[in-house]
């Protein structure tokens, strides 16, 4: 068979693509995942969507992909319900440096059309009373943030693609890519051989194996981050609660539970996702101290996924450049799905040689050999 | 009985209609099923719907029940207040 593009996963990040690649008029478009939709990182993910970063380029892909969501039912004509609210993060500073870092972060996010503000202590027990007032000095507030629900989200941007014709193969696995004479020429799966000259990695956890198929050294790894779910209770809760100092986010879903999560120290790079015991002991402990209110609910599940961390936490969306037609969308570093709307802006107009409106410079894969490394992400969990 | 009277999942409420609705979508496997419904993500953790859906999907895709995997186990086995697990910590630090 034949394709225009071969899309590798079928997560958050591929089903936009094809989505955008589809509605800008492209046929032929496939896309394969070894597994079920949303199975890697995306249906793991911690449902929260958030502008108040430190660095320009992920403030401006954050500011632009909530603007999308926001219409992102009626655009995407989707029937069920995504699940979306835009009641806040509210992100605590536990010290006066980081309070410091935090005021300078809001006035990049100012400067960029992000309406974050600096809340003192009191202001922010009116969004959130039951806060352990000792647990921090301030914190940083922006209401246009929020949550999506990730499968429902997903399954919009893949029902959409459908309907204009793109076909996804799942529970099929990517093999070989055929590289002739510094050209893609086909892609192997264990149930087709497509021929095609452009593909686009959208593995997640696994995004480093498939540029390795064509000998595409990508700068990222995975690791796994762990998370619970609470029992659903009435809503108490707004906005999204997170500290960087104390290693947690913390929300009450629409459907009435909390989902929280913190990453691990000193984790190992591989592709385990497994839960652990000393995981939820640190969750239960760090919750406890934040909010004791919440550690009345009870934790009925826990799971993993893989976080798949570039050098400077800031993705990789871009055209190999010793590869043409190699597309690599990956190293979100924990944040692809909250970026998704973004990622397939920017590689559709990539593969349709149209102009973006962000400098492709920001996420190109040669950069973390260059000199001047782009300012390093230090907003994330 | 009507299907849409016929409750699966008791933890979310979802009903045999609802899962039918989804295998005629496509969605033929339990992780998807679970994704887009919300079965076996309750409190009870599948442990009341899992076969259900399962002999569902069964007979809708012509296996053997035995052939259809279910959701993954994970862990708690049952519900655990995090301030208990807090309490029953032993602090290493």
């Amino acid at each position: 068979m034949k394709a225009n593009q071969v899309i590798i996963g079928a997560g958050i990040s591929g089903c936009s693509i094809a989505y955008h690649l589809a509605k800008k008029g492209m046929k032929n478009i496939v896309v394969v995942d070894k597994s079920y939709l949303t199975s890697g990182a995306t249906g793991r993910c911690g449902a929260g969507i958030r502008q108040q970063w430190g660095t320009e380029a992920n403030c401006i892909l954050a500011k632009k992909s909530i603007e999308f969501f926001e219409t992102a039912k009626e655009e995407l004509e989707y029937e069920g319900d995504i699940e979306f609210k835009q009641e806040g993060y509210l992100i605590l500073a536990t010290d006066k440096p980081e309070l410091d870092r935090f005021s300078k972060n809001v006035k990049l996010q100012n400067s960029l059309g992000i309406p974050a503000k600096l809340l003192s202590v009191e202001e922010s027990l009116k969004i959130v009373p039951y806060l352990n007032t000792s647990a921090f000095v301030g914190a940083t507030f922006c209401q246009t943030d929020g949550h999506l629900n990730p499968f429902k989200m997903t399954e919009a941007f893949y029902l959409a693609a459908k309907r204009l014709g793109v076909q996804f193969f799942f529970f099929e696995e990517v093999k070989e890519i055929i590289v002739e004479n510094n050209k893609i020429t086909k892609v192997i799966t264990d149930k087709h051989e497509i021929d095609t000259s452009v593909v686009v990695n959208a593995a997640g956890g696994f995004a480093k194996e498939i540029g390795d198929m064509v000998g595409i050294d990508i700068p990222v790894f995975s690791e796994n981050h762990e998370i619970l779910v609470t029992e659903p209770i009435e809503k108490i809760q707004g906005p999204m609660l997170m500290s960087f100092t104390q290693n947690f986010y913390c929300q009450q879903v629409p459907h009435g539970s909390f989902l929280m999560g913190r990453s691990t120290p000193n984790q190992v790079h591989s592709h385990d996702i497994s839960s652990s015991w000393s995981f939820l002991d640190e969750m239960a402990k760090t919750i406890c101290h934040i909010a004791p209110k919440i550690g009345e609910l009870r934790v009925i599940r826990q799971w993993g996924g893989s976080y798949n961390v570039s050098p400077d936490k800031q993705p990789i969306i871009a055209e190999a450049e010793n590869l043409k037609g190699f597309y690599i969308a990956c190293g979100f570093s924990g944040h692809g799905f909250m970026f998704s709307p973004m990622t397939g802006e920017i590689i559709s107009n990539m593969i349709l040689n149209r102009k973006n409106e962000i400098s492709p410079d920001l996420f190109k894969l040669n950069r973390f050999s260059e000199k001047e490394l782009n300012a390093v992400e230090q907003s994330v969990v | 009985m009507r299907d849409d009277k016929i409750i699966i999942c008791r933890c979310e409420d979802v009903t045999l209609a609802d899962v039918k609705r989804c295998l005629e979508e496509g969605y033929t496997n339990f992780e998807d099923l679970k994704r887009q419904l919300r079965v076996g993500m309750g409190p009870c953790q599948g442990q009341t719907c899992s076969a259900l859906i399962q002999r569902e999907i069964a007979k809708f895709t012509h296996k053997a029940m035995k052939d259809v995997p279910i959701q993954k186990t994970r862990p708690l086995i049952i519900g655990v207040e995090l301030r208990a697990i807090k309490d029953g910590a032993i602090d290493e630090s």
